[in-house]
């Protein structure tokens, strides 16, 4: 696997001059021989019409020269941006956000000037009802390969057979501790709670989002992650009020507090977790084995997007396995595609915080979009956060 | 005469125009539709949804805590800038040398040039683990946490409001008659005695521009408690971009956004009258 996210780029001018040099000299490596030959050229369109690389589908439309796009941080291989505007010609602007609400209000509101967006699973159902996001013209995305997904974690991208969404990766929402900090382990969400008001006081994180922090404070008590039940809400609630004053922080942005050793522990999502214990060891990635979430982050065009030839040539070039492997090494969070899968190292395939174990996944639970909508979690979430 | 009456009407109206557009397309109309959003439902996936109710306005105690703890805040945070700034300003105004006073002065505009944001972010490393307490780890004094505290978020407002409450009080330091100083003195006034019968007297006007200044900014402050007090403090500035950025509740965050506008209002209108008793019969405008 690459090194550097530059490896693949266009030659740079100073490497142009230097092998330019070096050419007039007489010495020749095999790789230029290739390339200056024109041969390296030739295989790759053999290659490319024999089907074992996927075509990009552009250059029928014109593109434009820019687009943006809206996802989550530290979600993306910069290069993947870098290359396609090489490819291209189409500088991609990118937009991170906090929570599915806050870019569902974007485009509620209208005119985002997003040709593409990352949303959650349970987030699609709603944008339909709103009649805010495109029913994709397959046609356009030869890359993607519907029968190469695991339906467990697609099937809510395609409505009445009409598909809206097609899938980035999935993952499982957990917390994130610092194991040189707090040594006792931990299993369940009891355990993360009832530390984060002992040993781990003034110290821990949780989202600035009501989907999660609700809901894992529900699994504290054993209920549903999406309940929606007023009594069980009332014992949610009280115990988010009892550790709210010994909380570090309510933050959705957790990676630079746990980095710097200010937080020890977090809910964290998988693909943090992934970079978290890359970089430093000492940080573990835990599930709560009462369950939890999981889920799918899709790709999706809104309807009123102002480059849709760029939007979904991007989607297209995104949907290639040999871009999305990068993605998939860059950002932490498995596929849900089996050709990725196919192409990623061992290490990842047997990494546990990215595929755990099956008797920690059974208890997850999908976010629903009732529990995205709900006012009564909406107005809980801001007496927890003003108390 | 008449003509030349009315070319100057004509020439008034004109100058005037850009602003009272300007004033109309971003003030008037943006104001008006939040009116109107006020009254309004929650639609059922959020966003507004068109009713006539004062439903939201009587939900306003659903934010009480937040309401309450913005005019803990303001006055508080305005009050500790005050503190820092009135020696400084003193010094700018009365002891700096003549020859420094111009490039102080710009010392203290500087920071101006740079957002909010990016110097938040600053202090945001400054105070965070890899900062201050990293030092402080190489002597010894380990886990000390800075960031998140209500010291930071303090902090970060006196430094992010600084230069607008010293710059009204150099302003009403630097006209004061010298002369009264020497009066006072002449007349057997301690210099304590002097500096508040005279010198801080004088000084009230400025006080209270950059006190409201200072006061009005931070009622709707959200970016400082959010990056320097970890999203722990809640205030009425932080509610409405959760009413809109995550629950889309149009119309209870618009009943708060006008809300929040007639307190403003209420805020600047007590200033002035205080400033106007403080300072004698002198008017100060305030904006």
């Amino acid at each position: 696997m690459s090194k550097s996210y530059r490896d693949g780029l266009p030659i740079s001018p100073d490497k142009f001059v230097d092998q330019l040099m070096r050419l007039k000299r007489g010495s020749i490596g095999r790789r230029e021989f290739l390339g200056l030959t024109g041969l390296g050229i030739a295989t790759a369109v053999m290659a490319r019409e024999l089907g074992i690389m996927p075509t990009p589908a552009f250059a029928q439309e014109s593109l434009g020269d820019r687009m943006s796009i809206a996802t989550w941080p530290n979600y993306h291989d910069p290069a993947t941006f870098e290359n396609f505007k090489a490819e291209t010609g189409v500088a991609v602007e990118v937009n991170v956000f906090g929570s599915n609400e806050e870019m569902l209000a974007k485009l509620q509101a209208g005119a985002s000037g997003w040709s593409l967006f990352v949303p959650t699973n349970y987030t699609i159902s709603t944008y339909k009802k709103l009649g805010i996001i495109e029913a994709l013209d397959m046609a356009k995305l030869p890359n993607f390969d519907g029968s190469q997904e695991d339906p467990r974690f697609t099937s809510e991208g395609t409505i009445d057979a009409v598909t809206y969404a097609v899938p980035k990766n999935w993952g499982t929402t957990g917390f994130a501790v610092n194991t040189k900090k707090l040594a006792k382990p931990m299993t369940s969400w009891k355990e993360f709670w009832d530390t984060a008001m002992a040993e781990g006081g003034g110290r821990a994180m949780v989202h600035d989002y009501q989907l999660t922090t609700i809901g894992n404070a529900l699994k504290y008590f054993g209920f549903s992650f999406n309940s929606l039940k007023p009594d069980e809400l009332a014992k949610a609630e009280e115990l988010l009020l009892k550790v709210k004053p010994y909380l570090f922080a309510v933050s959705s942005d957790y990676q630079p507090s746990m980095r710097a050793g200010d937080a020890w522990m977090t809910m964290c999502w998988t693909n943090d977790g992934a970079q978290l214990h890359r970089d430093i060891p000492e940080i573990a990635y835990m599930l709560g084995k009462e369950g939890g979430e999981i889920w799918t982050d899709f790709y999706a065009i809104p309807k009123d997007a102002p480059n849709k030839p760029a939007g979904y040539a991007l989607l297209n070039y995104l949907m290639n396995p040999k871009v999305a492997v990068k993605e998939h090494l860059a950002n932490g969070a498995p596929s849900t595609d089996a050709r990725v899968n196919a192409l990623l190292p061992k290490e990842v395939l047997d990494n546990p915080i990215l595929y755990p174990a099956a008797d920690l996944l059974k208890p997850l639970e999908f976010g629903a979009a009732a529990t995205l909508t709900d006012p009564g979690r909406a107005e809980l979430m801001a007496r927890f956060k003003s108390a | 005469m008449r003509g030349n009456h009315l070319r100057k009407t004509l020439l008034t109206a004109l100058l005037l125009a850009p602003a009272t557009l300007w004033m109309v397309v971003f003030l008037v109309l943006p104001f008006v539709a939040i009116a109107v959003f006020s009254v309004g439902e929650r639609a059922p996936e959020g966003g507004y949804q068109a009713a006539f109710t004062l439903a939201q306005y009587a939900n306003l105690p659903a934010r009480a805590t937040a309401f309450w703890n913005t005019m803990v805040l303001a006055p508080a945070g305005a009050l500790a800038c005050l503190l820092v700034a009135y020696p400084v300003a003193y010094y700018l105004a009365l002891r700096a040398p003549e020859r420094w006073r111009l490039i102080l002065l710009a010392l203290v505009v500087i920071p101006f040039w740079t957002s909010l944001l990016m110097r938040t972010y600053a202090w945001m490393y400054v105070l965070g683990g890899r900062g201050i307490p990293a030092l402080l780890a190489y002597v010894g004094i380990e886990d000390i946490r800075l960031i998140n505290t209500p010291g930071a978020v303090l902090l970060g407002i006196v430094y992010g409001y600084l230069p607008l409450m010293i710059l009204p009080i150099y302003v009403s330091l630097e006209r004061l008659d010298r002369r009264l100083l020497e009066a006072s003195a002449d007349l057997g006034a301690t210099p304590v005695a002097t500096f508040l019968g005279v010198t801080l007297r004088l000084s009230l006007p400025g006080v209270m521009t950059g006190f409201s200044l200072v006061m009005i900014l931070l009622l709707g402050e959200y970016l400082i408690p959010t990056l320097l007090g970890g999203g722990k403090v809640f205030f009425i500035g932080n509610a409405l971009v959760d009413l809109f950025l995550q629950s889309r509740n149009w119309p209870f965050g618009s009943a708060i956004a006008i809300t929040l506008v007639l307190v403003s209002v209420v805020v600047l209108i007590a200033a002035n009258r205080i400033s106007t008793r403080l300072s004698g019969a002198r008017r100060v405008d305030l904006i």
